[in-house]
């Protein structure tokens, strides 16, 4: 039984298809698996091994590599606050104990009511607009204690609209029509030397010479 | 005549000649629309009418530096591929993490169809079979806009099949990352392209371009890199080189965070801006924040060996900044004032450098997480000076021998030059104990004024035991 909706599998099969190896797509399906149940099941990583011809061993040992990745339930919210030194110096580690105090969990904890994990964490480039958090990997800036407060007011009564649920990221994914595709081939089927450089073999015209373009 | 520009946070606007960011005034400067409407995809067709060799000639001839941190040029860079040995392939480096970085976010988030040109254009120059393009995966903006700018570029034929009705055709893959420092590495992010934990490969013999992505020569260039390739392309080397100086052409892109009243990311003139401009200059961050004394400041990234204000007047080029003891690194500038608490600020970051750790070479490994456990208890008030020795001695377990410092009048302290020798495959090593040296190094009052001073322990020789009767 497919772990991927209908619709998320065919997602899938487009993504591997952009890479000259199935095994390079393992990233993006650990990330579409995420979107589509909030965190990484077990039953995910074993289709993402047979999808990208590995092993559910290889899938967890890649995926756990990566911070993003959530092997068990988070919340709906993941509310990552900056402590990293720019930050710091601009009250990062205070907003972070706020964020705590508000929320009654110490960083790497969730809610009781499954709305919000707080992850401290390092930087998250926007250090000019310290000290900043991202929720669900949108940025807010600048962030006081009372901003914080407000956020977490607006998100529990669904006015932080632009804020998908944890697991989404980019909502604009990537579509190449097949009929527009150069063409993606294995790297020991693509040996070919590209054919825009016999223009290098000048004065003959395109297509005459074979040789290195150095 | 500078200004802030609201659309697109923390980009400053400081007045000064313009490469990458021409279009971030636009609030629209994300679209093909905009970027077609000004000048856009006009140096892929101008590449498109010389020769691959040409336009590579090009950009060798503009010496457009790495802008990922260690600033080699790119043009020669790709030199470095075996001649024959296809498929080539591109890996855009957008993994940008490095603390107190952030250029990358804004040109993939403003103007993400200048990336994509300039991959066109590398791609056609080199013959390189396809395109990574591999972005931090927390930037979810930059995602999606990259995504956007791409299936807009394909509706358009400006890439793949017959790019412009030509016979060039590439393909440019979207990748998203995972939340992990270390896969801004170079190797490290193409173990991550291949499915792989990202771990650093050695070097030699996996210098991606001589053997790189499934094994294949891989040209790994930063965004910034190649966002500035559509302007060589477009208006020649000759433009390019006019601006900043013969070592460092061109622009760069900076942050400047921390204790400043306007911090901000600046495009400035490379090379000749000094590090006193961009800190008081009234077009960049404009002094220190309460008109406070500066203490120290960190000149190229969180690896970075620190500088303080002796080191004002030096610009911002390469070689002058690693004579002086640091690097330029990421073009990352976090100010501290005369309240920071010195040993916080080290302890900060030397417990980022212990937390990205790969994990693969020992030294870094376990002498990163050393150093964060004891610079821990130093900072809580629980440190012995027996402690600021060990740090030291680990410290040269993952850097032997002279650590790169700045010069101090106030301690009457010399410069020790860029860059460090190393024990580690990858720079994440030594970046742990960078900063710490650093602090331990210009401010030595500040820890030996939190450690409690306690005898030399004295180790009693194994030769103790001679005689006993056993």
């Amino acid at each position: 039984m497919s772990y991927f909706t209908p619709g998320n599998l065919e997602i899938a099969n487009e993504i591997i298809s952009r890479y000259p190896v199935a095994k390079s797509a393992l990233i993006q399906l650990l990330h579409l698996a995420q979107e589509q149940e909030g965190w990484v099941t077990d039953d995910a990583m074993r289709q993402i091994a047979e999808l990208t011809d590995t092993t559910p061993a290889e899938v967890k040992g890649t995926g756990s590599f990566y911070e993003m990745f959530k092997f068990h339930p988070v919340g709906k919210y993941m509310v990552n606050v900056c402590t990293n030194l720019s930050c710091q110096l601009l009250g990062g580690e205070e907003l972070l104990a706020h964020a705590e105090k508000t929320l009654g969990v110490k960083a790497g904890g969730t809610t009781a009511d499954g709305m919000f994990t707080i992850e401290d964490v390092e930087c998250i480039a926007a250090c000019t607009e310290a000290p900043c958090l991202q929720i669900n990997y949108r940025y807010r800036l600048r962030v006081s204690g009372d901003d914080f407060d407000d956020l977490i007011d607006d998100i529990r009564n669904g006015r932080a609209g632009d804020i998908p649920e944890h697991g989404t990221l980019g909502r604009v994914r990537q579509h190449i029509p097949a009929a527009a595709m150069a063409g993606v081939l294995p790297p020991e089927q693509a040996k070919e030397r590209p054919v825009w450089l016999a223009r290098n073999d000048e004065p003959a015209p395109a297509g005459t010479a074979e040789g290195e373009e150095e | 005549m500078s200004r802030y520009v609201p659309h697109a946070p923390g980009y400053v606007d400081n007045g000064g000649p313009k490469i990458v960011t021409s279009r971030f005034e636009h609030d629209d400067s994300f679209t093909l629309d905009r970027y077609e409407a000004t000048d856009g995809y006009r140096g892929l067709r101008r590449a498109l009418d010389r020769t691959p060799a040409q336009v590579h000639d090009e950009v060798r001839e503009a010496t457009v530096l790495g802008r990922g941190g260690a600033g080699f040029p790119a043009g020669v860079k790709w030199g470095f591929m075996p001649p024959g040995k296809f498929p080539y392939y591109l890996v855009v480096n957008g993994d940008e993490s490095e603390p107190g970085t952030y250029k990358d976010r804004l040109l993939m988030e403003r103007d993400p169809h200048q990336l994509i040109e300039g991959c066109l254009i590398t791609c056609y120059a080199l013959g390189l079979a396809q395109c990574f393009l591999y972005v931090r995966g927390e930037m979810a903006l930059a995602q999606e806009r990259l995504a956007r700018a791409l299936n807009d570029a394909y509706a358009k034929g400006y890439v793949g099949k017959n790019i412009l009705g030509t016979d060039f055709s590439v393909d440019i893959t979207l990748t998203w990352g995972a939340g992990a420092y270390i896969v801004g590495e170079e190797t490290a992010l193409i173990e991550s392209l291949e499915g792989n934990r990202g771990m650093p490969r050695l070097k030699p013999p996996y210098f991606p371009a001589a053997i790189g992505l499934y094994g294949q020569p891989t040209i790994v260039n930063n965004v910034e890199t190649l966002a500035n390739l559509p302007f060589v392309a477009l208006n020649g080397s000759a433009s390019y080189t006019a601006i900043g100086t013969p070592t460092s052409p061109g622009t760069r892109m900076i942050a400047v965070s921390g204790h400043v009243k306007r911090p901000g990311v600046y495009e400035i003139i490379n090379g000749s801006t000094t590090f006193r401009d961009i800190i008081y200059g009234d077009e960049f961050s404009q002094g220190i924040r309460d008109d406070n004394d500066l203490k120290a400041f960190v000149p190229g990234g969180g690896s970075a060996p620190w500088f303080v204000e002796d080191q004002l007047d030096i610009p911002f080029e390469g070689k002058e900044a690693g004579a002086a003891g640091s690097m330029l690194g990421s073009g990352a500038i976090m100010v501290m004032d005369s309240t920071t608490d010195i040993p916080h600020a080290a302890y900060t970051l030397t417990k980022f450098y212990a937390h990205e750790s790969c994990g693969k070479c020992t030294p870094c490994r376990e002498g990163g997480t050393w150093l964060m456990r004891m610079l821990e208890r130093v900072v809580a008030g629980h440190g012995t000076d027996a402690d600021l020795d060990q740090m030291r001695e680990i410290g040269q377990t993952i850097c032997p021998g002279d650590m790169p410092h700045a010069s101090s009048k106030r301690l009457g302290l010399e410069a020790v030059p860029f860059p460090y020798k190393m024990t580690t495959i990858c720079f994440v090593g030594p970046s742990a104990w960078a900063p710490l040296h650093s602090a331990l190094t210009l401010f030595p009052e500040e820890f030996e004024a939190i450690v409690t001073k306690v005898p030399k322990r004295v180790s009693i020789p194994v030769t103790a035991l001679s005689g006993a009767d056993v």
